[in-house]
Order: structure tokens, then sequence, then C-alpha cells
């Protein structure tokens, strides 16, 4: 298949971490993750970005193609109750990271540390944030965790299971799945805009 | 051309990760939309190609009847 101008986005994934390494305030990059997803999700009622434009997501493909033991995936990892568990558990730890970077804003002293898999902690002192205020600054900390967790997990499950299997469990996956599924149902009770095209050519192909 | 014995089916615990169209050889399997990939089942050869790299593994190769 020719490669599209979206098959190098990984590249992208790969420059938010070393420009993060760079300024840690670069962070702040890392909220068009965050947004696109979403918003891709609102309007357009689909997973687009996933199966798309994702760059975590082919950066985890390109990786697996070597350092994947290429297994199936335990089965409880693609059920709801576990994605939507950790999604709610990943919710509450970004909340805590909102509620330190409050605290930051409402004068409590900055913390220069980038936390790794919600507990260990990694000292992030030559990072050059005066120019800032130290909320701004508490925040890129706390998201760069935020990001650096997940893509941490992201490579134990690569090569564990197969290449993508974080994208069965990534919360901003399970997050645009949930808002296209009630956007999908408020439409039109399962099968929404075009996805009523597509639902016609699966019953079609199943006769 | 003659409709293969088997063809693949996609459950749906399906992650919409698009996985499974960079490997098809025959553009059979698609998220064309929504949450969910589909398969068309003119197209497909029941390769399984798709169901060896789904992370979710999720996509069962069947007897054709018995997909739906
Ligand atoms: S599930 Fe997460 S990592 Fe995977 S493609 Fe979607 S947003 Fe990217
Ligand atoms: S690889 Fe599996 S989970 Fe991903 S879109 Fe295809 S069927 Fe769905
Ligand atoms: S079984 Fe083979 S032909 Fe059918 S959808 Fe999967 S990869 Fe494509």
């Amino acid at each position: 298949m020719k490669k599209k101008w979206y098959d190098y986005l990984w590249i992208g994934e790969l420059l938010y971490w070393v420009l993060g390494l760079c300024n840690i305030l670069f962070a702040w990059l890392g909220m068009l993750f965050f947004t696109i997803p979403l918003l891709v999700a609102l309007i357009g009622g689909s997973k687009a970005y996933c199966n798309r434009y994702c760059g975590r997501g082919q950066l985890l493909s390109l990786l697996g193609q070597k350092l994947s033991r290429n297994a199936p995936p335990p089965r409880f990892l693609r059920t709801r109750w576990f994605r939507y568990s950790f999604l709610a558990f990943f919710m509450v730890m970004f909340g805590l990271m909102l509620r330190s970077t409050y605290m930051v804003f409402a004068g409590a002293p900055l913390r220069q540390a980038v936390t790794l898999l919600w507990v260990f902690k990694l000292p992030w002192n030559w990072a050059q944030v005066d120019m800032v205020a130290p909320w701004i600054a508490q925040f890129a900390f706390g998201f760069y965790g935020v990001m650096l967790t997940s893509t941490v997990l992201g490579l134990v499950t690569m090569a564990l299971f197969r290449p993508r299997s974080w994208c069965v469990y990534c919360p901003m996956g399970t997050m645009t799945q949930g808002v296209c599924m009630l956007k999908q149902k408020k439409e039109d009770g399962g099968c929404g805009g075009e996805g009523q095209k597509d639902c016609g050519a699966a019953a079609a192909s199943r006769q | 051309m003659a409709l293969s014995k088997r063809l693949a089916r996609v459950g749906r615990e399906c992650v919409a990760c698009g996985t499974c169209m960079k490997v098809c050889p025959r553009s059979a399997i698609r998220v064309v939309s929504g949450v969910i990939a589909r398969v068309d089942g003119m197209l497909c050869v029941g390769c399984g190609r798709c169901a060896k790299v789904c992370p979710a593994d999720v996509i069962g190769i069947v007897e054709r009847g018995e997909e739906a």
C-alpha cells in the first residue's frame, strides 16, 4: 500500500519526546494528542484518529515489528469493564495532577519532578522553567509524566503481546470509542450517519 | 472468482485501531467509519492475516455462512 503523509506521524511522537527532554515546557504540546482525537470523535463520530493519525499507535506498530512477541493479549484486556476501569483510574490520576497544578497556582512551591507509573519520581532539576509562571511549569511536569507513563505501559504490552496491544486499553481510545458510541446511538439507535451505510454493507455481505 | 470457503469475522470488542486494514492483501477489512472494522464478504479470502495481527484478538476465521 502506498504510504500517505499521515503514515509518518510517528515522527511527531518521537519529536515530542525529544523536545520535552530539551525543555519540559514542550510537554504542553501533548494537549494536541488529547484534544484532536476527542474533536474527531465529537465532530466526525469516528475513531479515525486511532486508525489513521495517531503517531503513538504507528510508533508501537513500527517498534513491534522487531520487538514484539506477537502473542495474543489476555482476554481481560479487551473487556469493557477493564477498559473503562482503566480509563476511570487514568482520569483520577489526571485529576490529581491538575490539583497539584492548582496548588502551585495558589502558592505552593513548584516540584521539579516527573512522576513515572504514578509512583516513581524522576528528578528533573535541569529543566529551565524560569521564563513562565510556576503553575505552567508544574502542569508541564505532570503532563510529561502522564505521557511517559502511558508510553512505558504501551512499550511493555507491545513487547509482551502484539505491537498495538496498548490500543486495546488506551484511555484515549476508550474515551473516543465511548463518545462515538453515544453519538451514534443518539443519531439513530446504534447505526449512525455514514455508519448506517456500513451497517447496510455488512448486512449485505452476510447474505 | 469463486468465493473462498472461509472468511474473517470481527467481534464486538474491536477497538477500531486499523491494524487489520494494513495487512489485508485484498483490502477486504476496513474501519470505514465509526468504531468497528467490517469485512467485505465478497473480497475476503479467509487468509487469516488480519486475525494474526489484531491486538484485541477479536477476529475469527469462520466458515462462510457462520459469520453472522
Ligand atoms: S488507542 Fe490510543 S494509542 Fe492507540 S491509536 Fe488510539 S489514541 Fe493512539
Ligand atoms: S485490528 Fe482488530 S481491533 Fe484493530 S480494527 Fe482490526 S479488528 Fe478491530
Ligand atoms: S482473512 Fe485475509 S482477506 Fe479476509 S479480511 Fe483478513 S486479511 Fe483480508
